[in-house]
């Protein structure tokens, strides 16, 4: 059989002058041919929500930060900057699409209701997995690039198989063009036009690489080259974010094959709590992007609809208390797992060797154990 | 009830009652459709159960198993072929990384009845990155089955059973075995903990497995010309090790020899030694011997036939266990 192929065809990609976007960095609405069609329930209590989710998700996030550094968490990779990308996203889908994320996602998980000890469990190093993916619709976070890509698509091609209509989403970062593995996955997902939603944080730096790295052409050209279209959209206008992901979502599930996504936003803070951002970046561009912050421009568009900031930000504080309060406490009460159990789960079945060093590893530590009756008799302090 | 094939056919057989009785498999691999894969494996299967359950894949070996990761999140058993064994190295993250941990990781939430089916080994007179014996890389993995097959019912047997398995299992099917007939009967089944132990025998262990199997049995029935007397176990699952048969085997004859193709440094023949003198240290009476590849890269052809272990070296490190004149006299 044969098959012709057309050249990459640059009409494939929208928003490739300037990324689309409805709200201007003043909070002014400005039309959009592309998105304006999945704005019509735009309304103000819609915003509102949207609003709250940004706020109560920076506070999460700013938290997790301060428990890091108070070494209540091993590590904690903060989004702040991000979370228009993010909600606008996660607001746009029902909770039935699969998502495979990385490990910056955290708004996206509370958004699926992943609960604060179950996100902060693998920070704190108690578990490698907070979550039950299939409660969440929300895979365990991958911390190897561009790996989960393979999966969203192996996953959307299972449900096609199964003529189901949901779709799964593979979230990264820029740095994650880069890597064989999105290059490949979208290969896959254009040859079985699997139901695929491509989605590209591009929040400018891969630890302390510039974008200009991984892509000496706009990011959302790439998928181009695979036949995929894709949308380049303000991902500091949480309206566009989220009228870009329904686009998207519809796209994809009406069988018209994959879509890719590119959020083109700024990562405020470090990479995680480990790095040190004034090392590769200068305060100048950092002012730049904190003009273009995601919450201040709803805020200022909320402003000029008539809302009340006052309520609105007496709301966001009192969800933000609430949702820290439960954080700092979950923490705290983050149980350590029995030591014997680094020895479930390897294998759906417990085999012979693993047994011998469970019994091994439970002999050892039992020799460890004081003998209650002598540190009685001695009465002294161990030494 | 059985019937008389080659291994290929066998494995094919396997797939084939696979794919009719459990509608979640599927197969994922390059040329594995309408060419029926390089080594014929597939033959006729997509003709039989379409395109969408026998997916001819891109190139692209890490796409492959990634996208087998994905498709059991979902519900699936996707069995992925990769064409040679020098090609698995570009899949390398998927399998270990992902594949592998994921059960581990998720605290046994998600299941991962991947099935990877690799063609390995030498002796085939082929080009670099056909022959190589990559199977230390992955016994090593922890969440992994690794399994190799001997002969046609061990191979039938065995890949039925690691497709139904619920971990994920690398089959290693050794190609030149493929054309090696015997019988098969489709109602025998396998378990994939357990070594067999296919010759009995008094004076030393002869532990082989994969397209050294075969070598071992005609090495055992050389030895007896010199009077001795063999005991010859297929190791068959390399990961997680079937000790326990090994040092059973030891106990009774106080040696022995392990053979396989690939380089001897960090390799199976390190791990079984090891366990050996662990678990039974005071019935060995003398050090045991191993017969691998040599630690090189594998060679070109023309020199494969001195790479490989055959009945000659075989024999002359049961000399060596045995306390004979061996080579090491020689010189």
């Amino acid at each position: 059989m044969l098959t012709t192929t057309s050249a990459p065809d640059q009409d494939l990609v929208d928003g490739l002058a300037q990324p689309l976007f409805v709200l201007g960095e003043d909070g002014t609405r400005h039309p959009d041919t592309t998105l304006d069609p999945f704005l019509h329930d735009a309304d103000e209590e819609l915003l509102t929500g949207l609003y709250l989710d940004m706020a109560v998700i920076r506070a999460l996030d700013d938290e997790a930060v301060a428990l890091q550094r108070q070494g209540e968490l091993g590590l904690w990779p903060p989004l702040r900057g991000q979370e228009a990308a993010q909600i606008g996203l996660a607001r746009a889908l029902p909770e039935t699409d699969f998502l495979f994320t990385s490990y910056r996602e955290n708004g996206l998980a509370w958004c699926r209701g992943v609960g604060a000890q179950e996100m902060l469990s693998v920070w704190r190093g108690t578990t490698l997995s907070g979550w039950d993916p299939f409660a969440h619709h929300m895979a365990t976070p991958q911390v190897i690039i561009a790996a989960q890509a393979h999966h969203a698509v192996g996953y959307a091609m299972a449900t096609q198989a199964q003529g189901k209509d949901d779709i799964a989403v593979a979230c990264f970062g820029d740095g994650a063009l880069s890597q064989g593995d999105l290059n490949e996955a979208m290969v896959f997902a254009a040859s079985f036009h699997a139901p695929v939603l491509f989605f590209c944080q591009n929040n400018q730096y891969a630890i302390s690489e510039p974008v200009a790295v991984q892509a000496t052409v706009p990011i959302a050209l790439r998928p181009t080259g695979f036949g995929i279209p894709s949308l380049r959209v303000d991902g500091n206008d949480v309206l566009a974010m989220r009228a870009a992901s329904l686009l998207a979502a519809r796209h994809i599930r009406s069988g018209k094959g994959p879509m890719f996504v590119e959020a083109v936003t700024y990562r405020l803070g470090p990479h995680t709590t480990s790095d040190d951002p004034t090392r590769y970046r200068d305060e100048e561009e950092l002012e730049t992007w904190r003009h273009r912050c995601p919450l201040g421009r709803l805020e200022r568009h909320l402003d000029q609809l008539g809302a009340s900031i006052e309520e609105l930000h007496a709301e966001a504080e009192r969800r933000s208390e609430e949702t820290t309060a439960a954080l700092r406490e979950a923490v705290t009460a983050l149980p350590v797992p029995a030591p014997e159990s680094l020895f479930d789960h390897v294998l759906s079945t417990e085999h012979p060797g693993l047994l011998r060093q469970r019994e091994q590893f439970r002999a050892f530590t039992a020799s460890l154990a004081p003998e209650p009756t002598e540190t009685a008799q001695t009465g002294g302090p161990a030494s | 009830m059985s019937t008389t094939m080659t291994m290929a056919a066998a494995l094919n057989a396997a797939l084939r009652d696979t794919l009719e009785t459990d509608p979640d498999v599927l197969l994922i691999g390059e040329d594995i459709g309408t060419l029926g894969g390089v080594f014929r494996i597939t033959d006729g299967l997509q003709n039989r159960f379409g395109a969408a359950r026998v997916i001819d894949s891109p190139l692209a070996e890490s796409g492959i198993l990634g996208t087998c990761v994905g498709m059991a999140y979902r519900g699936m058993r996707p069995v992925a072929e990769i064409q040679f064994d020098g090609f698995v190295y570009p899949a390398f993250d998927q399998i270990v990384a992902q594949v592998s941990r994921l059960h581990y990781r998720t605290g046994g939430l998600v299941q991962m009845p991947v099935t990877i089916r690799l063609p390995y080994g030498g002796g085939i007179g082929a080009v670099e990155h056909h022959s190589e014996s990559p199977e230390a890389y992955f016994a090593h993995t922890p969440g992994l089955r690794v399994v190799t097959v001997a002969d046609p019912q061990d191979a039938y047997s065995t890949l039925r059973a690691a497709i139904e398995c619920d971990d994920p299992v690398l089959v290693l099917e050794p190609k030149r075995r493929y054309w090696s007939k015997g019988e098969v009967d489709s109602s025998v089944t396998a378990d994939l903990s357990s070594a067999r132990v296919l010759r009995r025998g008094a004076d030393a262990t002869l532990v082989a497995y994969g397209p050294l199997v075969v070598t071992a049995l005609e090495a055992a029935v050389a030895a007896e010309d010199d009077g001795i007397d063999l005991e010859v176990i297929d190791l068959r699952t390399l990961a997680p090790l079937d000790r326990d048969t090994v040092a059973a085997s030891v106990r009774r004859t106080g040696h022995l020899v392990v053979a396989h193709e690939a380089p001897g440094n960090v390799s199976l023949s390190s791990e079984v030694i090891t366990s050996a003198v662990e678990d039974c240290f005071d019935r060995l009476e003398a050090a045991p011997e191993r017969v691998t590849g040599y630690d090189t890269p594998y060679p070109p052809a023309a020199l494969e036939d001195h790479h490989l272990p055959g009945i000659d070296r075989i024999l002359d490190a049961v000399d060596r266990t045995l306390g004979r004149r061996s080579s090491r006299e020689v010189a």
